[in-house]
């Protein structure tokens, strides 16, 4: 009883914040809206380079994250030996899943921007967000293991199996579902971050995009300047003319869709791979 | 003829001695039966066979087990466990079969050695299903799910993932303790069939399956092997009281 009042009060807060901020931007919300540059004339302003900026930053934040993310995951629960070093890791993990985002942001200034030279790049900011995530893809990746009964494994073994071939085609293609969904709550908070975004210097107004892979380098957009939609939305908050804040409400409803969007194919995703997947 | 033997088998949980110095042959195309009360040690004994205990640390053996024909003991440090396993096969407890379809778990044995022209996939898994009398009734649904067969069938799936491979000697880890009566003989019958072609080592605890399944039975009661030898003699007239007392139903 408790808990249902608690999710109703939670969600009727939600619906009523996520109605205002629809009501408000519905009205900005066009083809062109998602075409334009930012602008001076509110009227005329719009999210391309916000939700191109967004778009890059996630694929480059997937493709360290992901990898690495799950890698350690199977590492930690099928290879590594139960001793001190692996509780070390372990606490160290939990405790990164709890560090506020800004320390990531002044991590990644220190590190990215200025040691390794890496600029207030797209690049940038995918690793910083890929090191936000890491410690839910690895959770994910370790609970979704973990499920796996030990009688699969000992399964596969007694028919001859090396540790890999165990990994390969049964603990790797079981697990995807927890892991899949993993990944996409992982991407759906980065997707929202902003604290350490403009910690590392992302621009606030930006008029181009980085250059397309297929006229410059197939890299050279890496280390192109950016910006994101939450920091597209901040800016035009802290702007005077209510005109802007409609803009602010638009970008938003944007934000909360793509965010919902992405959860809800997690719960598609962990549907359609655990259909098949009985114990 | 004798298929594997062990020599004074010892084996160790930590520091906990689940087994103390067993010594018995395993008869080649003979059922073995190993019975005793809970936590005697006849399955721990059982997973020696196949090295399985390697999977966990902190585990020890000390002694050996000799597989014929090469007279090479299964448990010496440079014996890669993963060679033991591709010449032994094992049936567990509970029915596991892989959350695929029926084909791909009869498969799954053959492409993990290497194996990989289709045709002879095809006719390995098609002889695996009959030898383990399970053909007629998965035929024509090769391609769908193991889970949805009944409980006697996924465990005769997981006796035919087991065979398509051609293990010398095959392990059998209580196979019909969640199985109904019905289901308990068909794989009884399917024991007296296979051995013919492969040694088969039990563990039951059900001392009328020992008795009708096997030729040798083994009893053991914490650790040590009681008494060994052919099942009607243990049976009807067994040497040690312990035996008889076990198998009378005094005790356990």
């Amino acid at each position: 009883m408790c808990g249902v009042l608690a999710l109703a009060v939670g969600v009727l807060t939600f619906t009523a914040l996520f109605v205002d901020m629809a009501l408000d931007g519905f009205g900005r919300l066009s083809w062109d809206f998602f075409t334009s540059y930012p602008s001076r004339r509110p009227g005329q302003a719009g999210i391309l380079s916000a939700w191109v900026g967004s778009t890059l930053v996630m694929l480059t934040t997937a493709v360290f994250a992901v990898p690495l993310g799950v890698a350690t995951g199977i590492y930690l629960e099928e290879y590594a030996a139960k001793n001190w070093v692996t509780d070390l890791i372990e606490i160290n993990i939990t405790n990164l899943a709890g560090v506020p985002s800004i320390v990531y942001g002044l991590l990644a200034l220190g590190l990215f921007v200025y040691q390794f030279g890496l600029g207030q790049s797209i690049l940038t900011a995918g690793l910083t967000l890929a090191l936000l995530i890491l410690p839910v893809v690895i959770v994910a990746t370790r609970e979704a293991i973990r499920s796996i009964p030990q009688a699969i494994r000992e399964g596969s073994y007694a028919l001859g199996a090396t540790q890999w071939q165990t990994v390969r085609y049964h603990i790797l293609p079981y697990s995807s579902a927890g892991i899949l969904t993993g990944i996409i709550i992982g991407m759906a908070r980065a997707i929202g971050e902003t604290a350490p975004i403009i910690t590392i210097g992302a621009l606030t107004f930006i008029a181009f995009l980085p250059p397309s892979p297929f006229t410059a380098g197939p890299f050279e957009w890496l280390f192109s300047p950016f910006t994101v939609m939450p920091i597209q939305m901040f800016n035009w908050t802290s702007r005077p003319e209510a005109a802007f804040h409609a803009n602010a409400a638009a970008a938003g409803f944007v934000l909360v869709l793509m965010t919902l969007a992405m959860n809800g194919l997690a719960i598609w995703l962990r549907y359609r791979l655990r259909r098949n997947i009985k114990w | 003829m004798v298929k594997a033997e062990s020599r004074d088998l010892s084996f160790y949980y930590g520091d906990f001695r689940a087994l103390k110095s067993i010594s018995m042959p395993v008869h080649e195309h003979k059922v073995t039966a190993l019975i005793g009360p809970s936590g005697c040690g006849k399955s721990t004994f059982l997973r020696c066979f196949n090295r399985m205990h390697d999977l966990y640390p902190g585990n020890r053996y000390e002694g050996e087990i000799v597989l014929q024909p090469d007279n090479a003991n299964l448990l010496a440090r440079e014996v890669d466990p993963i060679e033991v396993r591709m010449r032994i096969g094992m049936v567990f407890q509970k029915p596991n079969p892989f959350p695929k379809s029926v084909f791909e778990n009869v498969a799954y044995g053959l492409r993990v050695r290497g194996e990989s022209s289709r045709r002879r996939i095809e006719e390995k898994v098609e002889q695996a299903l009959q030898d383990a009398a399970l053909w007629d009734e998965v035929k024509n649904r090769l391609h769908q799910p193991a889970y949805n067969l009944s409980g006697g069938q996924q465990q005769r799936l997981c006796i035919a993932r087991a065979l398509a491979t051609d293990p010398e000697l095959l392990l059998f880890d209580e196979p019909t303790s969640a199985l109904d009566p019905i289901a308990t003989a068909s794989i009884e019958e399917l024991m007296h069939d296979l051995k013919e072609r492969v040694t088969i080592l039990i563990v039951t605890h059900n001392m009328q399956q020992a008795a009708r399944v096997s030729d040798f039975t083994a009893y053991m009661y914490l650790g040590d092997l009681i008494e060994f030898g052919v099942t009607d003699e243990l049976f009807i007239k067994p040497k040690m009281k312990q035996t008889e007392d076990y198998i009378t139903g005094r005790f356990g």
